[in-house]
């Protein structure tokens, strides 16, 4: 069935027979692989040159019996595909070690392993388009995009099941009637003369700017990205899987419909305190303290790490990490003084604890968010930035 | 076809025969100082041996499965290649007092307390990996003599049932080769390193043996016709596809290790990446570096052009250098389980190119002794004789 519509098609669309341009070549069918050695030899012995063979699968002893020169195919292969090695090559180095860096599996941005399938995937693929890319070149002599062996009895019998060879009208040596006759001498089944196609006259004569081909290039890009669209965004198209967004539970800043009060969040038992968050119950400046509280916490490694881990994450975004004031915040929010200054140095554990409690100035209270032995840690460490930054020469060992 | 029967020069049972014996006195030494050692040496002797016949016996199976015609001048001299099979089953027997000294996992004490090896101990237990080996020696031995017998009968009176018949015996051998192959390369070379994963190892193994058997066939094939024991007719085109495979499956060769590679480089799994890992510490680095360069990039850029494989000079260089590139492969392969940390060759492993030369050549000349260099007779014999490109 589908058979018959395709010839339809072909009949109505592509039947391009009888031509009326000029002569462009004679050409003869055999049934035999036999016939067409036996004819190729005959052809490049009688010295044709403008002449070529075309068989539904490679026929072995046929270079021999065209006499074809070694061809040259295989560098322009080799060099294409070394380029497309080269291109891959730089393409993944510049993507994953320039542009876009990025970790893959703890592996180096840029790494030869796994560049390795992209660069021999390039090599296949431009050694492959440059092949069929001169042949199209040659055999339809760009920016022709036919040749006038196209669409003819000959060609799809030389694509299915019988062997044929054509010598072209502008051999030196072509004589109509000479070529035919050897044609008919050497046993062909069918030997015809095929012309060129004629082109809309008046016209310009490059069928790539016809108004059919390009529109039916147009029409086709349109038509295949039409189909894609649809097929990949419509007929295929799943919902993001977001089972674990929606759940039920209480985002913030949302009203709850469960409590009476209106409340999501609940507040704290009257009477009860969260562990670690013991209430403070100085206000003021920090002089203000009534009793200086010493700190807790006992200066050990631990409690220095856990110091140094809290300060780089509350408090070194504004007061840098060696607490001198330089922000990491770039003006974005106002630049605290330093903590090294006399006075700091000067002030209590307690004080220091006040602070980072109740919060000074712009300085925000951290009571919510630091727990109370975190805050103590911090001062531990806080104590040894401002030893290690202000060291006197001292300190230095053989002075 | 103008082929007469010559006989092979005796020469080559005599230097094959002090080679031999040369081989055999030098494992025999290293038997009795390094025992250990000596059994490594042995699993490397016996699996090249199976690489060229099991992997020859594949090449005829191939031509009669795929109806090649370019192949049937040559097709004699794999078949003769492969005549070394029976002599692998004889040559198994010496392995199994070496099970203790080279596989890890026949030490049931250490089975016992080691979960990796417990849970694969269903597979690799001595009994069943004897069951095994002889499943394997014997339908190689099976097929290799059902088609070769097939194939000599046609060359009394060139009947096409016999043909007929061969193609029926190696559409079986094909699955059959590539299972027994599988397991081979699992039992005899995966197994040292009882704890290692991977299943891409047989394909890795098969790719080798190819190349071995093609590189042997190609190798022999030139020397017999330079000889004058093939038919005149054989002309330099049919030896294109010889070099063409060669080179194809070099290529292939290094696609299935490189696979393997990346696999376990990506995902960097200990159980895995042990075994890389032993084969890059220490001058193994240089072996594995060697055998990049050796194996594959060598080969590919002279072998790549198509004058390359016409050149018989050239494939005459380039066979016996991917039989040497083959047994590197394989001292790659089995090596790194005895010598952690660094590679070495001391006089114990000169037994292996000494025993294997020599054995092929007595193998190959008495073998040939009895039955033609090509096959006569056969159909396709006429077609493959005037291979043009």
């Amino acid at each position: 069935m589908i058979g018959n519509i395709l010839k339809k098609f072909d009949d109505k669309f592509l039947k391009t027979e009888p031509r009326t341009g000029k002569l462009y070549a004679v050409s003869a069918l055999f049934d035999t692989p036999d016939q067409i050695i036996h004819a190729a030899e005959k052809v490049s012995g009688a010295g044709y040159k403008k002449f070529d063979v075309l068989t539904p699968y490679p026929v072995h002893g046929m270079d021999g019996a065209m006499k074809l020169k070694p061809t040259g195919i295989g560098w322009v292969a080799m060099v294409a595909g070394m380029s497309g090695t080269t291109l891959a090559f730089l393409m993944i180095w510049w993507m994953v070690g320039v542009n876009y860096p990025n970790i893959f599996g703890g592996k180096p941005y840029f790494n030869l392993t796994a560049s390795i399938p992209i660069m021999f995937e390039l090599t296949v693929l431009i050694s492959a388009l440059t092949l069929v890319g001169s042949l199209i070149a040659i055999y339809m002599k760009l920016p022709f995009n036919a040749n006038p062996l196209m669409d003819t009895e000959f060609v799809r019998r030389v694509t299915s099941d019988k062997f044929g060879i054509y010598i072209a009208a502008d051999d030196p040596k072509f004589k109509l009637e000479e070529v035919r006759a050897m044609f008919e001498e050497l046993g062909s089944s069918a030997v015809s003369n095929i012309h060129e196609a004629e082109y809309d006259k008046g016209k310009t004569n490059n069928p790539l700017t016809d108004k059919k081909f390009v529109g039916a290039l147009v029409g086709t890009a349109a038509a295949t990205a039409m189909i894609s669209y649809f097929v990949l965004n419509v007929l295929l198209f799943l919902p993001p899987f977001d089972w674990m967004h929606r759940q039920p539970k209480v985002l913030p800043q949302t009203e709850s419909k469960f409590f009476k009060d209106g409340w999501s969040m609940r507040k704290p038992v009257e009477g009860t305190v969260a562990r670690g968050f013991m209430p403070y119950e100085f206000k003021g400046m920090p002089d203000s303290m009534v009793v200086a509280t010493p700190n807790p916490l006992p200066v050990t490694q631990k409690v220095l790490d856990l110091g140094k881990k809290r300060f780089d994450t509350y408090c070194s975004p504004c007061h840098g990490f060696y607490g001198k004031g330089d922000s990491r915040m770039r003006g974005q929010f106002p630049v605290p003084p330093t903590l090294h200054s006399q006075k700091v140095t000067n002030w209590k554990d307690a004080n220091i604890y006040h602070v980072i409690t109740n919060g000074q100035n712009t300085m925000p209270s951290y009571q919510s968010s630091i727990s109370r032995d975190d805050r103590w840690a911090i001062i531990h460490y806080l104590r040894v930035l401002q030893r290690s930054q202000n060291a006197p020469d001292s300190d230095v060992e053989g002075k | 076809m103008d082929y007469i029967k010559k006989q092979l020069p005796d020469s080559l049972t005599k230097t094959g025969g002090i080679l031999l014996g040369f081989g055999v006195i030098i494992m025999g030494l290293a038997f009795i100082f390094t025992p250990q050692r000596a059994f490594f040496d042995y699993l490397w002797v016996y699996l090249f041996l199976v690489s060229i016949a099991v992997g020859s016996l594949a090449l005829v199976a191939l031509e009669y499965l795929v109806g090649a015609t370019w192949s049937t001048p040559f097709r004699r001299v794999s078949e003769i290649m492969a005549s070394m099979i029976p002599v692998l089953i004889l040559l198994a027997i010496p392995l199994f007092f070496g099970l203790h000294d080279l596989f890890h996992w026949t030490h049931t004490e250490v089975v016992e307390t080691d979960a990796i090896l417990k849970a694969k101990s269903p597979y690799l237990n001595v009994e069943f990996f004897a069951i095994r080996t002889a499943f394997c020696l014997f339908l190689w031995f099976l097929f290799y003599w059902l088609i070769t017998k097939n194939s000599e009968k046609q060359d009394i009176d060139g009947d096409v049932k016999y043909t007929k018949r061969n193609i029926t015996l190696s559409t079986i051998f094909a699955p059959v080769f590539i299972i027994t192959i599988t397991i081979a390369a699992i039992d005899w070379a995966m197994s040292l390193e009882p704890h290692w994963f991977s299943t891409i190892f047989g394909v890795y193994y098969f790719a080798g043996t190819i190349i071995a058997a093609l590189a042997a066939t190609t190798f022999a094939s030139i020397k017999l016709k330079e000889g004058g024991y093939m038919d005149s007719h054989l002309g330099n085109d049919s030896f294109y596809s010889l070099g063409t495979l060669m080179f194809g499956f070099n290529v292939f060769w290094a696609y299935i290790a490189f696979s393997q590679f990346i696999l376990i480089w990506y995902a960097d799994l200990p159980e895995e990446t042990f075994w890389l890992i032993h084969r890059w510490e220490g001058s193994w680095k240089y072996v594995s570096l060697a055998l990049l360069f050796f194996h594959f990039i060598m080969p590919f850029l002279i072998l790549i052009g198509r004058n390359a494989k016409t050149n018989l000079g050239l494939l005459k260089f380039m066979a016996p250098w991917m039989l040497v590139a083959h047994a590197l492969d394989l001292y790659w392969l089995i090596f790194p389980t005895l010598f952690k940390g660094s590679a070495a060759f001391g006089w114990q492993e000169l037994s292996f190119p000494f025993i294997v030369i020599g054995l092929t050549m007595i193998v190959f000349k008495m073998s040939a002794n009895k039955k033609n260099i090509m096959a006569v007779k056969d159909p396709k014999m006429e077609a493959g004789l005037h291979f043009h490109l």
